[in-house]
């Protein structure tokens, strides 16, 4: 009787056992690191609208500040989305006839809001504050990124607990002059007091920025 | 052996979701917000008939306001010539013509509030006491364009560089 194995098995048996052992590491590797991966946290990404709304045009073409629309953001937890009111108010006079804005103007004359599909959000066990930010020299583009350079906006971080944790234990150099808050194209240079300083001047409290209860309630 | 199996696959389906879409249970109601209305709330349209102390904080916050909410189409100068007009919103007037120099401030309070003409109302997005602010700077602004040398006295008169 001849052996039912021939001497090559010997070599797929160990080649089949190493791939198993491999496809097992990189499966928890993909498992673990997928949910932090910018592609499914959606950074990067611009969902479509029901209007392409460019802030490119309305912030740097035009010069509105960012409050016109997001009038909340300094006084309430919520920047506050625009009612179709705030549109109107220039879009009543200049682009009348636009076919692009028809949903604004439809929005105005049947009274019902516009459905914008969110772009940055953090999960629901998580409460942010945006006027406290703003109140403490966080700039929006510290999360939003460079908005008034947006043709269609995206999320531009990744906002994992990782990013928010990063400047909770290190807030200083992040903070910015007053009067750079809602300049989104701004950074850091030699001309910007030192961290020391604007922590002092914030008035930030050092010692429970990473507490549980700061941001999970 | 299939209890336990069904067991173990029920609690692997709870991984499914990472909690993120977990709206709360018991939502904020206006029915069972604050019965009573606090003391200093005002309703929506309503302006303080009368102005609140002029100081340089109140033209300082009146100036913030301006360049946010004004400017689009009033422009910093207040001569009517903003961005938007540029873009062809219809012209709205300069602050310096007669009737304005002349109108009392409540004047602006309440076209902030109501609007005017195709300038649609602010009271959303302009508080009341904004509006004092914003009205302050407004005559700052007026005073300005129309102001003699002798006016400075007392102040910094240095040649701008």
């Amino acid at each position: 009787m001849g052996s039912v194995f021939r001497p090559a098995a010997n070599f797929w048996a160990s080649l089949a056992l190493l791939l198993l052992a491999v496809a097992f590491v990189a499966s928890s590797l993909i498992v673990w690191l997928w949910p932090h991966s910018d592609y499914a946290r959606r950074a990067n990404w611009a969902p479509s609208q029901p209007v392409p709304f460019s802030h490119r045009h309305h912030v740097t073409g035009l010069g509105i500040d960012c409050r016109y629309c997001h009038t909340a953001v300094e006084v309430s937890s919520n920047a506050g989305m625009p009612p179709t009111y705030t549109c109107m108010t220039c879009h009543s006079q200049i682009w009348t006839k636009a076919a692009v804005l028809e949903p604004v103007r439809n929005s105005l004359k049947n009274d019902q809001p516009l459905v914008w599909r969110r772009v940055t959000d953090v999960p629901d066990f998580v409460y942010f504050n945006h006027s406290i930010h703003i109140a403490k020299g966080v700039g929006c583009s510290s999360c939003h990124g460079d908005v008034a350079n947006m043709a269609l906006t995206y999320k531009a971080k990744s906002l994992t607990m990782q990013f928010c944790l990063d400047c909770h234990r290190d807030p200083g150099p992040r903070l910015r002059p007053k009067n750079k808050i809602f300049d989104t194209s701004w950074t850091r240079d030699e001309t910007t007091p030192a961290p020391e300083l604007l922590l002092a001047e914030y008035g930030v409290p050092q010692r429970n920025l990473t507490d549980c209860s700061i941001c999970h309630r | 052996m299939t209890r336990l199996v069904a067991v173990v696959a029920l609690c692997a389906l709870g991984a499914c979701s990472d909690m993120s879409d977990q709206p709360k249970q018991r939502t904020y109601s206006p029915l069972v917000g604050p019965a009573q209305t606090p003391p200093d709330v005002v309703s929506f349209l309503y302006s303080e008939p009368t102005a609140p102390p002029l100081t340089l904080a109140l033209i300082e916050r009146g100036q913030q306001r301006f360049r946010i909410f004004c400017t689009p189409c009033h422009s910093e100068l207040g001569n009517g010539q903003g961005m938007i007009v540029q873009r062809g919103f219809p012209e709205p007037p300069s602050y310096y013509v007669e009737r304005l120099l002349k109108a009392p401030t409540l004047y602006f309070v309440d076209v902030i509030a109501k609007g005017h003409g195709t300038m649609y109302s602010y009271a959303s997005r302009v508080p009341p006491a904004d509006r004092w602010a914003i009205a302050a700077y407004i005559r700052a602004l007026q005073k300005s364009q129309n102001a003699s040398a002798e006016d400075l006295a007392g102040a910094k008169t240095e040649a701008a560089p």
